[in-house]
């Protein structure tokens, strides 16, 4: 058995080579949610729940009801309460997907509740062959399945924020998920509709209420988007697209076009509100960045994260979460003191292009005061900003695409608040 | 490592480009004329897709007044929903003021999301001529056009926004950058 003290430390704040996991023997302590608190267990040699037969069979399974508190929070609009979002519990949940009833969404007016025997998708504009297709066709055609995160562009904009809101990351980063969507290659469709050569621009519709539409370039189109039929598994949820979704890796969520209807080839975009008015980032020198498509690399730890506390020092597992619009993840640095010193986090496999990494480290807590961060670097060789590196140079008012670096402080008490730091 | 470096040879020649060619099953339906025009709302800069119909600021504000004011508040100062209208401060201001006037690029934008989207609890309520109407007085509350400025399909697209080359794209700056 190892001996905890035979550790080897690899950063300041008592960061651990992160070969330890491979060790036997080494017990870790866990985080726990704030307002959490252990039952004694009992002697006898049955617990309640093996005294009796259990439930029966279900049609489809729901969470143990003592997991109520895993939720998405909502925040639709006091005069339209199907204007908003709601944010993946990235504070409670591990490994890399995102459970369908967890996803995050930003509606601009409510889920339609669409029927597919009704639904169907256009494709007009630049092509020879202006086309109409309905879902039972479009479940014929060939299909892939990828695993990729999507994330609104304006997630974590509460980090332009002069003070650090003190909030589960869950609900302040939790507008990306993570899914294994699955559906026809869009180059298929363009190819049998015969995209003509003035063709540059895709304007993208959805079928909700706000008719929702955004202009996407062709070549990413014909590269690697596609439209998902089914998302982990099971057919998309009505709140992540039913009954078609296009999916865009890497490129914010606004691009994911929900309920897709209509995709027009043009020569040119639209300009439509949500590539001009919104989804665009105001610069100090008053110019916006526009078609700001791809979201750089992030990364943030998500356990222990704001909302959990340590009840006694010692080896704990700190976990997070890596992602980046531009490829794979290629390393994720851990500090456990301020930023001061670093250390490579275990990636785990598979590390995906366009798709969440879990990260892990191993870190033994002594007791004092201490901030946790994490960096990003992908396969671009792109490393993930501090904060202050991003506001010098985008300002604070862009509020579109923020991916600075997180920070935890750890109190000596094991309290964790966020700070910027 | 040899078996590790063959793996990853094979990940990478499936994985290049994404997608393998695969051959459609071809179950596209020519799509009726009249679909396609019926469908597509997309109004462009150049004033291409918009339809027929005007208005001014004088019919718009009685438009306003009905649809937009109970969450755009009064003379579009912003209330539930964004604030259109009446900025105090310029882009380089802290904080900034984000509206039609300061920030929005094209006039045309402003039919095509109003036809498209408002008003929430009613999209697709307001007739042709009450949207070129409520987008001449968004015009106007800005300071853009005069109020008995008649917009329609050619005129439009003429209006001259203060912000029109205010912004930088971004997607053709990396494209460049790359060549």
């Amino acid at each position: 058995m190892t001996k905890q003290t035979d550790l080897k430390t690899v950063a300041g704040g008592g960061l651990l080579d992160r070969r330890i996991f491979l060790k036997k023997g080494v017990t870790f302590s866990v985080a726990t949610l704030a307002s959490g608190s252990l039952l004694a267990s009992t002697d006898k040699s049955r617990d309640s729940w093996m005294e009796k037969p259990g439930e029966p069979f279900s049609n489809y399974g729901e969470p143990s009801e003592h997991e109520k508190g895993t939720i998405r929070w909502t925040m639709g609009n006091s005069m339209a309460a199907g204007n908003g979002v709601s944010w993946t519990p990235l504070q409670d949940l591990e490994g890399t997907i995102t459970p369908n009833g967890l996803h995050f969404e930003r509606h601009h007016n409510g889920v339609p509740q669409i029927d597919p025997k009704k639904h169907q998708l256009l494709i007009h504009g630049a092509v020879k062959n202006q086309l109409i297709f309905d879902i039972d066709s479009l479940l014929r055609y060939p299909m892939i399945s990828r695993q990729c995160f999507i994330e609104c562009g304006g997630n974590s904009n509460a980090g332009w924020r002069d003070k650090p809101i003190q909030s589960e990351v869950g609900y302040f980063h939790g507008m990306v998920s993570c899914s294994e969507w699955t559906g026809v290659p869009l180059k298929i469709l363009l190819d049998e509709a015969k995209v003509r050569g003035r063709a540059k621009w895709v304007i993208a519709e959805g079928g909700d209420a706000s008719m929702m539409n955004i202009s996407i370039p062709l070549e990413k189109m014909m590269d690697d988007c596609f439209l998902a039929l089914y998302q982990n598994g099971e057919r998309v949820r009505p709140e992540n697209g039913y009954p078609l979704r296009l999916i865009v890796p890497g490129w914010e969520g606004v691009v994911n076009v929900k309920w897709l209807r209509r995709l027009h080839l043009s020569s040119k975009p639209t300009m439509a509100r949500n590539e001009t008015s919104k989804y665009t980032e105001l610069l100090p020198s008053g110019k916006s960045r526009q078609f700001t498509f791809v979201m750089e690399a992030k990364s943030l730890i998500t356990n222990p994260s704001f909302g959990h506390k340590l009840d006694n020092k010692g080896l704990y597992q700190i976990s997070g979460l890596a992602w980046s619009g531009r490829g794979k993840i290629v390393k994720v640095e851990v500090s456990a003191d301020g930023g001061k010193t670093w250390a490579e986090a275990e990636l785990q496999e598979p590390v995906q292009s366009k798709c969440f990494t879990r990260f892990r480290m191993p870190w033994e807590w002594n007791g004092k005061s201490a901030i946790l961060k994490s960096r990003a670097t992908d396969e671009t060789g792109y490393v993930q900003p501090e904060r202050k590196a991003l506001i010098a140079e985008r300002g604070k008012h862009g509020y579109f695409h923020y991916n600075a670096v997180v920070s935890w402080k750890i109190s000596d008490k094991g309290e964790i608040s966020h700070v910027y730091a | 490592m040899f078996m590790r470096n063959v793996c990853l040879t094979i990940l990478l020649s499936l994985s290049v480009n994404g997608f393998a060619a695969e051959k459609s099953p071809n179950l596209g339906r020519s799509a009726p004329a009249n679909k396609i025009k019926h469908w597509n709302t997309d109004v462009f800069p150049n004033g291409k897709g918009l339809p027929k119909g005007k208005g001014s600021a004088v019919a718009g504000e009685k438009v306003y007044k009905k649809y937009c004011i109970s969450c755009h508040g009064v003379d579009g100062t912003g209330d539930s929903a964004d604030e259109l209208a009446g900025a105090g401060h310029t882009l380089t201001d802290n904080p900034p003021d984000k509206i039609i006037g300061t920030y929005w690029p094209y006039a045309t934008t402003i039919f095509d999301f109003t036809k498209r989207s408002m008003p929430l609890n009613a999209p697709g309520i307001l007739s042709n001529n009450e949207v070129y109407a409520v987008t001449a007085y968004l015009l106007y509350l800005n300071d853009i056009i005069k109020k008995d400025a008649v917009m329609d399909a050619k005129t439009l697209p003429k209006v001259n926004m203060p912000n029109k080359n205010g912004f930088i794209d971004i997607y053709q700056q990396e494209k460049k950058s790359k060549q």
